[in-house]
């Protein structure tokens, strides 16, 4: 059995549902703008309202991301950033941060070069509360699951619009931490994403799933951040956020940056009542 | 994760079935893409599975392949290139005949009509050296579907002709400048397009690579090739061959040829893969000879990456085979002995290349160029009363240009 009982993201999470708060989850790509920037923007995200952190482990073949997530892994690609690069700016982080929940994503190879229960163990040892990979879908998912689990590690999985309910129920069976849902059918930073669709999905998750869901692809504006703040358990800001450090010149300019995109995301999403009586009874 | 090796099977069963119900090649394969695609590739086997055992289908495909692609391809006898090579008898299996030039056509005819049977409109396909993207336009054009074929900026420039006919057919060309802007990042490129708009495209992908089904699917498409091929050496030559060569860059023509002559264990199996520059310069695309096992383009198998994990460019002069990724299927049969697969470097191929233009008047493409390269080494260690049979997989019009020009010769 394993004992999640020390997991920051289930801690978190409960915390947000008795303060009846939507969590605010920015995703960065590690090393991007630059790799002295990585440890400085996670603070600054924190400091700016973030509850978890999602930090994209670079790889050169990001098929499920867009150009932007690309192109910050290839700027991170060329500074030398790998997986060990990626555990050190995590240990660096946790060295002024032990409470805010952290969430690597990326891509399976570079962790299968690693070996996976060894980065499993470094992981955990660094900091890092769960893994978000995202060419292994619940079907390729049972070693890793393994691996993860038996250091106290979430996997958290994609669920699309075009989920079925046998999938659902599968990804239930593995999940942890909170349930990403990808809100468009694309890839990352690709359209706009429509608010009205999002609530009879969520439903739908949280019949199958007991666990928050957060949601991800397409949100751009604080006040599209505040829509699906209104039914959402968390929301993830990745590309919006990603396309603008990306004009970063210097890791001063990154921080100003992030903290003036992130603050009025927060603003906005504390200004509507999150509905989370419907939340994760399930 | 990878299982250890000596968990499988040693040596070749000829029962067994492959991919299994899961889409794995023993520990090959699978399906490591997002959850966004998922239900479209469970949705694509169904109709897969479906299709394949519907006899209107299948009589469609068959009569496709008769009298738009031109098959059955002739068995060709190299006599002149046999004399040449001093050994066994060398035998082409003439993919080259097919209409568009090369074994590519067979899977997109059957992916086509699969598309047109499943109600989508809209065609997608990522090419190298741009076979496959002439073959995708080309059955495209024919049902009245939209066509986009992902095309590598480099290869673009490489295989202008082929970018022309694709235009021609009313297809619109997308050049990809990320990454290495050869195959592996029009691969990319064309998921994400399917990611985006799943519900009405239908992405014909190129090679026996890739997330299940498409390994097995683009594999079943080509093994017409074997087929026709087993049963024209028992027609004409009363025995089958001892050795099958083709090249190898995903491997589906390889495939094609091998699939049928599985369960023959008498007949060797051999899979050339671009050594480009040396295998021992990093500048090559033999992911089976000098690869290890890892997860890219959906399914687990052998691949060239770095100590990160990132993939590495890769390098041929034949940008089919610029690939640095390889079927999963061919990952099984080299762990299980049943293939093996050896490098040709970029000189070798150049030299099989004029080598089979002069003696049989049969330019090949540059790709092929390095199985015909290997067929005649082979032959040559062997005795007259063998045969070798190379999949001659397409010709070589294409590559007049690049061949100019690495020849210093202006057109």
């Amino acid at each position: 059995m394993t004992d999640h009982s020390d997991n920051r993201l289930d801690r978190r999470f409960s915390a947000l549902k008795q303060a009846d708060r939507a969590a605010l989850v920015p995703y960065i790509t590690a090393g991007h703008p630059s790799p002295d920037a990585t440890v400085e923007i996670l603070k600054t995200a924190v400091a700016a309202g973030a509850d978890v952190l999602e930090l994209g482990m670079p790889f050169s073949d990001v098929m499920a991301d867009g150009p932007v997530i690309q192109r910050a892994c290839e700027r991170a690609l060329e500074h030398g950033v790998g997986l060990a690069q990626v555990l050190d700016m995590v240990k660096a982080f946790r060295e002024s941060d032990d409470q805010t929940p952290l969430v690597l994503m990326g891509y399976t190879n570079p962790i299968e070069r690693w070996g996976v229960e060894q980065f499993a163990q470094d992981a955990a040892n660094a900091g890092v509360d769960a893994l978000l990979i995202v060419d292994c879908p619940a079907d390729e998912a049972q070693d890793l699951q393994r691996a993860l689990a038996s250091q106290g590690l979430h996997q958290i999985f994609l669920v699309a619009p075009t989920t079925n309910e046998g999938r659902l129920t599968r990804a239930a069976e593995l999940a942890g931490g909170f349930v990403y849902y990808v809100s468009l059918t694309g890839v990352t930073g690709a359209a706009t994403l429509n608010t009205d669709a999002l609530a009879p999905m969520i439903e739908r998750i949280r019949a199958k799933i007991n666990l928050p869901v957060a949601v991800g692809f397409g949100i751009r504006e604080p006040e599209q951040a505040a829509r699906v703040a209104e039914v959402a358990d968390a929301v993830v800001i990745g590309s919006a956020l990603v396309s603008r450090l990306h004009e970063a010149q210097s890791v001063d300019e990154a921080v100003g940056i992030t903290h003036e995109f992130l603050a009025p995301v927060r603003e906005a999403m504390d200004q509507v009542r999150t509905k989370t009586d419907q939340a994760a009874s399930g | 994760m990878a299982k250890p090796l000596a968990d499988m099977q040693a040596t070749f069963d000829p029962g067994a079935v492959m991919p299994d119900a899961s889409g794995h090649f023993g520990v090959y394969g699978g399906r490591f893409v997002s959850e966004t695609l998922m239900p479209a590739l469970e949705e694509l086997e169904m109709a897969w599975r479906r299709y394949i055992h519907d006899p209107e289908f299948m009589q469609r495909l068959d009569k496709d392949l008769a009298e738009f692609v031109g098959r059955p391809s002739p068995i060709y006898f190299a006599e002149n290139l046999t004399k040449a090579a001093g050994g066994a008898k060398i035998l082409l299996k003439r993919e080259d005949l097919n209409h568009t030039g090369a074994h590519k056509i067979n899977n997109t005819v059957g992916q086509a009509l699969l598309a047109h049977a499943m109600g989508k409109r809209r065609v997608i396909a990522e090419t190298g050296a741009g076979q496959h993207g002439v073959a995708s336009a080309t059955v495209a054009a024919r049902l009245g579907m939209e066509c986009v074929v992902y095309m590598g900026a480099d290869d673009i420039e490489r295989q202008s002709p082929n970018v022309f006919r694709m235009k021609l057919m009313g297809a619109t060309v997308v050049s990809v400048d990320t990454g290495s802007r050869t195959l592996k990042d029009a691969l990319n490129e064309a998921m994400r397009d399917w990611v985006t708009n799943v519900d009405s495209t239908f992405y014909i992908l190129g090679t026996a690579a890739g997330p299940h089904p498409y390994p097995a699917m683009v594999r079943d498409f080509n093994a017409i090739v074997g087929r026709e091929a087993r049963a024209q050496m028992l027609d004409q030559y009363g025995v089958l061959p001892d050795a099958l060569v083709a090249c190898v860059g995903g491997g589906s023509n390889a495939l094609g040829l091998f699939h049928p002559f599985i369960n023959d264990t008498d007949v060797k199996m051999v899979g050339v893969e671009a050594a480009g520059r040396g295998l021992s310069s990093e500048e090559h695309s033999a992911t089976l000879c000098a690869g290890r096992v890892g997860v890219l383009h959906g399914s687990r198998t052998y691949l060239l990456d770095d100590d990160a994990g990132q993939i590495r460019d890769t390098y041929s002069v034949s940008a089919g085979l610029d690939y640095p990724g390889v079927g999963p299927e061919h990952a099984w049969l080299k762990d299980i002995g049943r293939a093996e697969y050896v490098g040709i470097d970029d000189q070798q191929a150049m030299e099989a290349f004029h080598m089979l233009s002069r003696t049989e008047g049969i330019i090949p493409a540059l790709e092929t160029a390095h199985g015909v390269a290997y067929g005649i080494e082979l032959a040559r260690e062997m005795s007259p009363d063998q045969i070798v049979l190379i999949n001659l997989s397409g010709r070589g019009d294409k590559d007049i240009n690049t061949v100019a020009r690495l020849e210093g010769i202006t057109l």
